[in-house]
């Protein structure tokens, strides 16, 4: 990624420094120790690391989940330390689309509802949600699919329908934790084509985290996180060659 | 969110789980019906007891002794005939003014007898209370001057006592006396339970003779109108005031009597329902422990719908609606029940229930204060869920 590049675009989430330290049966542990990453317009990463090493305690923060222990977090230039409760779910409502590796779609609710959730807490009324639903759903495929409920969908289908939930809001950046991890190859392929769709035809920033080399591959960059921190590029570079070659899974069984 | 949303929303929850709804609804449908039921009860009971004395005749003013009050024992009266005149002189007109002495008496003839309430008064009781005779006539002012021993039977004790003979001109034995049957008494209704139509009159100054004394229970006067009441009032406690300054004495009119009565009523009937109202406390418990466990069960639900934008007040009123949809529902189907219940009753039994707006007004307000009330903690429990840890529940 070149400096020209970014020229322009605007950052739609900073962490400077930030730290996450959770305390356990009295012990501290600190998930996050420092992390400064940066999600323009339009981006397209992957976040790696082995399991336990942080990344989806990042996600989380990177999604307005959580609050950082320290450290700064910026929504489009806005510190989350400033923002109340209610700020801060309209910052998930209205700036990120989340997609999650267990779908996460109400059961006994259809697609169509499903995809229409964010809606609901933005006010907009049940006819103007069907119809923006709708044409998301038809946008990924499921068009056919509208009045079925998760248990009739396929779990190719119902990561599409949970992508469709994330996008129903118009989101400037979609943030996907393991969207591959309980499908098959071919359905976990489609749902890659798709956020890759999504990213260079809408101009979504996209940043899923993942295990798995070849996925990550797929994203224009790379960060891997380890005990809490990010790793420095260079290094970064060597462990995702080697990662190739099939060694990456070792060390993530060693965290 | 939208409310109307909202409301939709806990609707669906509801249809979700029918038959756990209808479980918790249940308790409060119990509670919501008993108070119903139990204030229609009370409110047909006062209803009753108001036409009793209502039916006693109108404008009357009743001088009793003592203190008329719920819980005061009764005074023995110190009022005697002279009283009686005086009242009459005082109000300008003695046929207004009726006096009583009562007994519960043993009436014979031959080898049948019949408990009877006895009263002794003077001639003017068909006027002042509205009695008509059925047969023959009521005693006049000679028989009360002359102490007759002449008895104007109730229906009912004709009925026992002569059963298959006419009544007018035969004796009764009342305490070991004879008294000669000149009339019977047309019928009437029951006031406050007490079945008038066993009354039995003879003139106040046999029954004194007979009760070996000289006074009288009570005094009645029957004023012109109603407005006339007032100022009646004031004369006759003068008159009686000045002749016994040694003992309290009341003026009632019916309305002080009904007044006396109706809050007797009003205490009963909300004891009752307030004892039922503890039943819809353990309605509202059923329904927090209920919306407790949803919300466990829903954790990924809310950890979802925060993730999507939801904001805490969002959650709070999801989850306070569908407690309150829980408690309206039930308070619903408990107010057509408690009607129904209470319709049943009022044809079955002697006491008329009367549905009354305020009580249903009451419990469904109750049945919505009892779902917000006990859906507030589950609903701030759903509502300060980290997201985060929700959507990672299992």
């Amino acid at each position: 990624m070149t400096t020209d590049a970014l020229a322009g675009r605007l950052p739609v989430v900073e962490a400077r420094a930030v730290t996450k330290v959770f305390r356990m049966d009295g012990v501290e542990v600190r998930a996050l120790d420092g992390v400064d990453l940066t999600v323009r317009q339009g981006d397209s990463l992957a976040i790696m690391g082995p399991s336990g090493s942080g990344k989806s305690t990042l996600l989380g923060l990177l999604g307005g989940l959580d609050r950082p222990s320290s450290g700064n977090l910026l929504f489009e230039g806005r510190d989350v330390a400033t923002l109340s409760d209610d700020e801060l779910a309209r910052v998930r409502n209205q700036v990120i689309g989340f997609v999650f590796q267990s779908f996460q779609l109400l059961p006994r609710t259809t697609a169509l509802a499903n995809v229409g959730l964010p809606l609901v807490y933005r006010g907009l009324g049940r006819a103007e949600r069907r119809r923006r639903a709708a044409a998301v759903l038809e946008a990924v495929g499921l068009g056919h699919r509208l009045q079925h409920r998760p248990s009739q969908l396929s779990g190719g289908e119902q990561q599409r329908a949970a992508i469709a939930r994330a996008l129903a809001a118009e989101p400037a950046m979609l943030l996907a934790d393991e969207p591959t991890g309980n499908l098959d190859s071919r359905s976990g392929e489609e749902v890659l084509d798709l956020l890759a769709r999504l990213h260079t035809e809408q101009g979504v920033a996209v940043v899923v985290v993942t295990h798995d080399p070849g996925v990550a591959a797929r994203f224009d960059r790379t960060v891997v996180v380890r005990d809490g921190r990010l790793v420095p590029p260079r290094e970064a570079a060597a462990m995702l060659a080697s990662a190739r070659l099939g060694t990456f899974g070792a060390a993530r069984k060693r965290g | 969110m939208r409310f109307a949303e909202a409301v939709r929303l806990a609707w669906e929850a509801l249809q979700a789980n029918k038959l756990r709804s209808s479980l918790t609804m249940l308790g409060v449908v119990i509670g919501v019906t008993s108070v119903v039921l139990l204030v229609a009860i009370g409110s047909g009971a006062r209803n009753e007891v108001t036409l009793g004395i209502e039916s006693l005749g109108s404008n009357i003013l009743f001088v009793a002794p003592g203190d008329f009050s719920f819980g005061s024992a009764p005074s023995l009266s110190r009022l005697t005939l002279d009283d009686v005149r005086r009242v009459g002189d005082a109000v300008g007109d003695p046929r207004r003014v009726a006096a009583t002495i009562a007994s519960g008496e043993l009436v014979r003839v031959g080898p049948r007898r019949v408990q009877v309430n006895l009263n002794g008064t003077n001639e003017t009781i068909p006027f002042v209370f509205d009695r008509t005779v059925a047969r023959g006539s009521f005693f006049g002012e000679a028989d009360v001057a002359a102490r007759r021993r002449v008895a104007v039977l109730g229906a009912d004790p004709v009925e026992r006592l002569f059963p298959d003979r006419d009544p007018l001109g035969r004796f009764v034995t009342i305490g070991g006396v004879r008294f000669r049957v000149i009339g019977v008494l047309s019928r009437v209704g029951t006031t406050l339970g007490v079945d008038r139509n066993q009354e039995t009159f003879v003139p106040v100054t046999a029954a004194q003779r007979l009760f070996g004394v000289s006074r009288v229970d009570g005094i009645a006067v029957k004023a012109v109108s109603p407005q006339d009441i007032a100022a009646e009032r004031q004369v006759i406690r003068e008159v009686v005031s000045r002749a016994h300054p040694e003992q309290d004495f009341q003026v009632l009119t019916q309305e002080d009597i009904l007044g006396v009565v109706g809050r007797v009523l009003s205490i009963l009937t909300i004891v009752l329902a307030s004892i039922a109202g503890i039943s819809l406390l353990v309605g509202g418990v059923g329904v927090m422990n209920i919306m407790l466990v949803s919300v466990s069960e829903r954790t990924r639900e809310i950890g979802l719908r925060k993730a999507v934008g939801a904001r805490t007040r969002d959650v709070l009123r999801q989850f306070l609606l569908e407690a309150v949809a829980l408690t309206v529902s039930g308070g619903a189907i408990g107010i057509l029940l408690g009607i129904a219940v209470a319709l049943v009753v009022g044809r079955l039994s002697p006491v008329p229930a009367a549905i009354t707006g305020w009580s249903v007004v009451l419990a469904f307000g109750v049945s919505v204060a009892v779902g917000v009330f006990f859906g507030v903690y589950p609903a701030r429990k759903a509502a300060r869920m980290q997201p985060l840890a929700a959507l990672r529940y299992e």
